[in-house]
């Protein structure tokens, strides 16, 4: 199996600015690597507001969690939760109760140095802002994928994430990078294609970082959080699953070609395209 | 006209583009100093508390951005007939 002999990635998933979508992309793209055989954690860091369980269906399931592992009070195994539909991908909670200074790097550190033994992949779903929790979430990243909305305040907190990463991370200080990746969820190509709405080419020049994927909005993804499941496995057809899948498999390293997400246009979306183009 | 107006009004994008390009070239060239307007308001305080009986909320720094010239505003009020 060629997982095996992968050196482990840890990616934090980030963004600065809240409500754009850092815990569903976590939960679609953890889903979508361990559907591909990949072995998947998925880290919640957002300690008191915990999110992840329940998009991902196992609200129910949870008995210990990060903090409670950091502490000792349960061991990794004993926290981990694994998914119900795809065997190799797993959740580790966050506290939904512990105030969030109870997580110190120290107990962070140890946490990530046994995930990578166990798995190929670990993603830290950050908490919002630019403070401790989000700082700690990214602290032993490998890897980043900063979740973007065509919009000018999450372009602007994104630029500011990406500060971060490269000054706050281990990596940076150790004079190496944290490689980036933009995802940009909520895209509507027809909107964008009409100037009304902020583009990939205009995002991904004022932020000069590679882009990972095109999420588009989609009534899909509502619905997968509604049932606790991610879009790629309840949706697989979704044409932001099918982004999600994509976004993936580059992640992966492998070159898929970047189309934008099919969207059926009618007839006034052409013509105003044409006119503006 | 107003057809012409229609469409104007719909490309919003650019403007945002131009804003954030704006915003973000300033914001990276300052992401690593402490408030700049803060520190010189202090050292200012220092430097005028000196010569002259000021309180600090007499010291006002302000500083304002322009598009290729950026100006640093010290407005000082002090008691007449201390200096």
């Amino acid at each position: 199996m060629e997982s095996l002999d992968m050196a482990a990635k840890v990616v934090v998933v980030t963004s600065g600015k809240g409500g754009v979508g850092k815990t569903t992309s976590t939960a679609s793209l953890g889903a979508a690597l361990a559907q591909s055989g990949r072995r998947v954690a998925v880290v919640d860091f957002d300690v008191g507001l915990r999110n992840l369980d329940l998009v991902l269906g196992a609200e129910r399931r949870v008995v210990f969690d990060l903090i409670n592992v950091t502490q000792g009070v349960a061991n990794l195994s004993q926290a981990l939760i694994r998914d119900k539909r795809v065997e190799t991908l797993f959740l580790l909670p966050a506290s939904q109760t512990r105030d969030k200074d109870a997580l110190s790097e120290e107990g962070v550190e140890q946490v990530i140095a046994q995930l990578r033994e166990r798995f190929d992949y670990v993603l830290c779903d950050s908490p919002a802002g630019i403070e401790r929790g989000a700082q700690l979430a990214m602290r032993f990243a490998d890897e980043a994928i900063i979740v973007t909305n065509p919009e000018v305040s999450s372009v602007r907190d994104s630029d500011r994430i990406i500060g971060l990463l490269d000054s706050r991370t281990l990596r940076a200080e150790q004079g190496d990078v944290v490689a980036k990746h933009i995802l940009v969820t909520r895209y509507e190509p027809a909107r964008a294609a009409r100037g009304e709405m902020l583009g990939i080419d205009d995002i991904l020049d004022i932020l000069s970082a590679p882009l990972l994927g095109i999420i588009p909005e989609s009534e899909g993804v509502l619905r997968a959080s509604n049932v606790g499941s991610p879009v790629t496995l309840s949706e697989p057809a979704n044409a932001a699953a099918r982004a999600y899948f994509d976004a993936a498999r580059r992640l992966m390293g492998e070159y898929v070609p970047m189309a934008l997400p099919t969207q059926r246009r009618s007839l006034l979306d052409r013509f105003l395209r044409r006119g503006v183009a | 006209m107003s057809l012409l107006n229609l469409f104007r009004r719909q490309r919003s994008a650019p403007v945002a583009r131009e804003r954030l390009q704006l915003l973000l070239a300033y914001e990276r060239n300052n992401r690593n100093l402490p408030d700049l307007v803060a520190v010189l308001r202090e050292e200012i305080m220092a430097v005028i508390t000196r010569h002259l009986p000021v309180e600090h909320d007499d010291v006002r720094v302000t500083m304002a951005r322009g598009d290729t010239v950026s100006t640093l505003e010290i407005d000082i009020h002090f008691p007449t007939g201390a200096a």
